[in-house]
């Protein structure tokens, strides 16, 4: 049982360089893995290879042994790094959640989500306050794998502690595979139990 | 008494502009047929009290034919660009969201039917249908839709492109889900606002191609008939069938096109602050 990338390539079209080349990783079920590399070395694209958002030029990506799906829930779910662009800005917030699952009181509290903030639109949230809509989506999908592309990178360190702490218990309550992807040594340290650095 | 604020002026406002216009329309539609029956002895009168819009060559009360004139005018305008709208949403949508051939397809008939000019479309479909009402709406309404769809594709291909739309794709749901619940509730703005504002274009298709003859049939109180009746007698002096009915005209596409304007700032977050 584990997530599974097998010699990723992947360049836009023939005419441009390849972004990555021959990447591989693995993470079980329950475990914490780190990426991390410099700017500009596609981690973001292996993130959005890894959840099915880009379609690799060669290799490929195995979810417990199966290819991604390419209809219906992926069993893989990336958070970005801006909340604000990942929720549509008409909808309130409690349809945002309603969108992966039914709500309860329990999730509420365990992603520190007021009630009160259901009813509002994405604008009246601050980005901390929107990220942990964000996980608590990707959460109640009932995937398997979870991807966290920098979504901390823009909170302070108050609330980037809230997220993570949010983001440690749940994921391993249901213990899910986690990919954290991070420039920041520090949070890699604390929060994977494995830290593989990306060739540039 | 409080001043309103910009917003609530802009709501007030395009309320007024609707009851108007329903009021032009409902009078048109109850006025009893024999309204604008005339009389010789009434013939070519210039506007008086009696008669604010002076009499035709034929006795007729000018105003009441002005009036049914508009009320079908109007009942044109709203059904061709309602058809033409509907048609621009679906083009543009399945041009942007179909195969790259339905898009290079639909592209190609939109260049293909905005790069004859309008009237000589509609006067040609309208013609080939018989003209009359319906050949009038099939033209008007297959002609109108072109700039709207293009905004609509362009619209929907932006959308395509949002996280929030990637996002629902991996939560499992179909492409009908996020069409009712993400692509269309944005295109709703485009929709109306583009739907209000094809309808002075309407109209004045409707009344060109009536007064060139090709359009609804002379004995209807067309704006358009009315028009082109009036050319007759304009050189003998009697300027009141053209100016006022025309002037009448020009009202009403200046008052829609302000209600689209106004709906537009209602609706669309961009112009909210006008």
């Amino acid at each position: 049982m584990a997530l599974e990338a097998k010699n990723i390539y992947f360049r836009y079209n023939a005419k441009k360089p390849w972004i990555l080349e021959d990447q591989s990783l693995k993470v079980e079920k329950g475990e914490r893995l780190a990426l991390s590399a410099p700017s500009g070395c596609g981690k973001s694209t292996l993130a959005m290879i890894l959840a099915g958002y880009l379609k690799p030029s060669a290799g490929q990506v195995l979810a417990d042994g199966k290819p991604l799906p390419a209809k219906g829930l992926c069993p893989v779910q990336l958070i970005f790094q801006h909340p604000e662009k990942a929720v549509n800005p008409r909808w309130r917030l409690r349809r945002v959640l309603e969108e992966s699952g039914g709500l309860n009181e329990d999730m509420l509290n365990a992603f520190g989500i007021e009630p009160a903030w259901l009813d509002r639109f994405p604008r009246e949230l601050s980005g901390g306050e929107l990220q942990r809509f964000c996980v608590a989506r990707a959460l109640m999908s009932k995937a398997d794998y979870l991807i966290c592309d920098e979504i901390s990178t823009m909170l302070d360190v108050i609330t980037q502690a809230q997220i993570w702490d949010v983001v440690l218990r749940e994921t391993s309550r249901l213990n899910m595979g986690v990919i954290v992807i991070t420039h920041n040594m520090h949070l890699a340290r604390r929060t994977a139990d494995r830290i593989l650095e990306l060739r540039p | 008494m409080k001043k309103l604020n910009r917003r609530s002026k802009t709501v007030l406002l395009s309320v007024i502009i609707v009851l108007v216009l329903t009021g032009i329309y409902v009078l048109g539609i109850f006025l009893p047929e024999d309204a604008a029956a005339g009389s010789f002895l009434e013939a070519g009168q210039s506007p008086s009290l009696e008669h604010p819009f002076g009499t035709d060559a034929l006795g007729r009360d000018l105003l009441m034919r002005t009036l049914k004139g508009m009320s079908v005018s109007i009942t044109v305008g709203i059904a061709a660009s309602l058809i033409s709208a509907v048609i621009a949403v679906f083009a543009g949508i399945a041009a942007a969201s179909g195969s790259k051939y339905a898009d290079a397809f639909i592209n190609w008939v939109i260049d293909l039917v905005m790069s004859v000019p309008h009237t000589i479309l509609v006067i040609l479909i309208s013609f080939a249908l018989g003209r009359g009402m319906k050949g009038l709406l099939v033209g008007i309404a297959a002609t109108h839709w072109c700039s709207l769809a293009r905004l609509i594709r362009g619209e929907v291909l932006q959308l395509h492109t949002q996280q929030y739309v990637a996002v629902s794709r991996k939560l499992g749901k179909s492409g009908g889900w996020i069409l009712v619940h993400h692509l269309l509730p944005h295109l709703a703005p485009q929709f109306f606002t583009g739907l209000i504002l094809l309808f002075p274009h309407a109209v004045l298709h409707e009344a060109s191609v009536s007064f060139l003859g090709f359009g609804l049939s002379p004995e209807q109180p067309a704006i358009g008939i009315i028009l082109s009746e009036s050319m007759r007698y304009l050189s003998a002096g009697m300027w009141w069938p053209a100016v006022l009915p025309g002037l009448m005209l020009v009202l009403i596409i200046l008052l829609v096109d302000r209600l689209g304007e106004h709906l537009k700032m209602i609706m669309d977050p961009f112009h909210a602050q006008e």
